[in-house]
């Protein structure tokens, strides 16, 4: 048998890694993009938007992660595309993390005073310029800190892809783990990694959160 | 595309359906009731606690907040039996979850904890109140109270990320979805139909806390 080294054993983990790290980016920014549209829809003047906007966030954020990522998977099969692992890994991330973002956006568009909606209005505005110079601004103040700690969710999201077959660090674990037969070491260090990705990101979280409210007191 | 939707043939299937779903109710009950007493208690620790149990609670907190669910789970399943610690699916689907609700809800509980104002604390030992039971009964109650709306939807999280326990071949909803997918290639409805289920537990779950809530926790007095 052979004789795997810790070293081994890191560096085919480091380097499964670079995947997890590049899912979680697209998955942020195109979950961001889709849920920045999600958060006009939630929060315009037509019911039947509205509704439809609340539907969508109500089934993904109701529904397990994995039986999205198994409908993306299977079922886009079904209709005669070829499914690569990695594009429906990429394509269920991204709609499941738009349902969170657009849903916390929308409570900082709210924590907004409402105030300032009828002062804008007061001054001719339209619903998209008071958006875009007078709500947004101070909305994305308060949406810094919970938008950074939701990418620790979407950082540990992504290690269900593996369950589709897409090679990334928690993938890596598995494999290794059947080449080596040190379950407890390799999982160790795969909880190691994940725990090196997200810490960061939560504690700035942190961070964040009590600098901005500070600066908010102060007012 | 020329597939064609069928539902009806699942029917055959509903004994395994059925027992997905009792054993993910099961997981999620146990796990509910034991994840929130440990993080009832690490919450306590983190807040009036003997200090040398304090970085202890506070590392395994962070250390369950940020890694995967999954890799928590294969930590406990295949990771374990190296010290000697063998588990069956369903115990190790039960402790995972366990630990994993136990660290989230320390840090939801502790916030409500933190919010509870400092003269509450002075009130209980003016009415000659141990620390415990003034924590007990005057901090406790209140703070669960503040934060079960948070807590609850917690608890709906963890349940939905219990569908991954199937990858250690605990047999819950998504293990019969797998199950009848590889009997019968159909994936499409297969996942469909669970996934409608977990809606629906979800949706039901929400109000079974929110009805739990009304019942333990007494209507605020008039101001």
């Amino acid at each position: 048998m052979i004789e795997f080294t810790t070293w081994d054993i890191l560096r085919n983990l480091l380097l499964a890694t670079r995947w997890t790290i590049l899912l979680s980016l697209v998955s942020f920014v195109g979950g961001g993009v889709v849920g920045l549209a999600l958060l006009f829809l939630r929060i315009s003047k037509r019911k039947s938007l509205r509704s439809l906007a609340k539907y969508y966030i109500e089934l993904f954020q109701g529904t397990p992660l994995l039986m999205q990522l198994f409908i993306a998977f299977f079922g886009l099969g079904l209709f005669g595309i070829d499914v690569p692992a990695w594009l429906a890994a990429g394509l269920a991330l991204i709609l499941w993390a738009a349902a969170f973002l657009g849903e916390i956006w929308r409570g900082c568009v709210e924590a907004v005073a409402k105030g300032q909606w009828e002062a804008s209005a007061s001054l001719g505005m339209g619903r998209l310029q008071q958006m875009r110079y007078v709500i947004l601004p101070q909305a994305m103040r308060i949406a810094v800190a919970p938008t950074v700690g939701f990418s620790v969710q979407v950082v540990k999201g992504t290690a269900l892809t593996s369950i589709i077959g897409f090679v990334e660090l928690s993938k890596a674990g598995t494999v290794v783990t059947n080449a080596t037969f040190q379950p407890f070491t390799v999982y160790g260090l795969v909880a190691l990694i994940y725990f090196a990705l997200c810490w960061p990101l939560s504690k700035s979280s942190q961070v964040l959160e009590r600098k901005l409210n500070v600066a908010h007191r102060n007012h | 595309m020329n597939y064609q939707f069928e539902f009806g043939w699942l029917f055959e299937y509903y004994p395994q359906i059925v027992k997905g779903i009792a054993i993910t109710v099961e997981l999620i009950a146990v796990g509910a009731v034991a994840g929130i007493s440990l993080g009832i208690f690490c919450a306590w620790v983190r807040a009036l606690g003997p200090s040398w149990l304090k970085p202890i609670v506070a590392a395994y907190v962070e250390l369950i907040r940020n890694t995967p669910f999954l890799i928590q789970l294969f930590f406990i399943f295949f990771g374990l039996p190296s010290l000697g610690l063998q588990l069956d699916e369903l115990q190790a689907a039960n402790i995972a979850m366990i630990v994993n609700l136990g660290a989230y809800s320390c840090e939801i509980i502790r916030a409500g904890i933190q919010a509870t104002p400092r003269g509450q604390f002075e009130a209980g030992a003016s009415l000659a109140m141990t620390r415990f039971e003034t924590f007990r009964h005057v901090v406790l109650v209140p703070s669960l109270q503040r934060i079960w709306p948070a807590l609850s939807s917690q608890v709906v999280i963890v349940m939905l990320g219990s569908a991954v326990v199937s990858q250690i071949a605990a047999e819950d909803l998504t293990f019969a979805a797998n199950f009848i997918q590889s009997r019968t290639f159909r994936a499409f409805e297969a996942y469909m139909v669970s996934t409608i289920v977990y809606l629906a537990l979800a949706i039901l779950l929400r109000q079974a806390l929110a009805a739990v809530g009304g019942l333990i926790f007494p209507r605020r007095a008039a101001r």
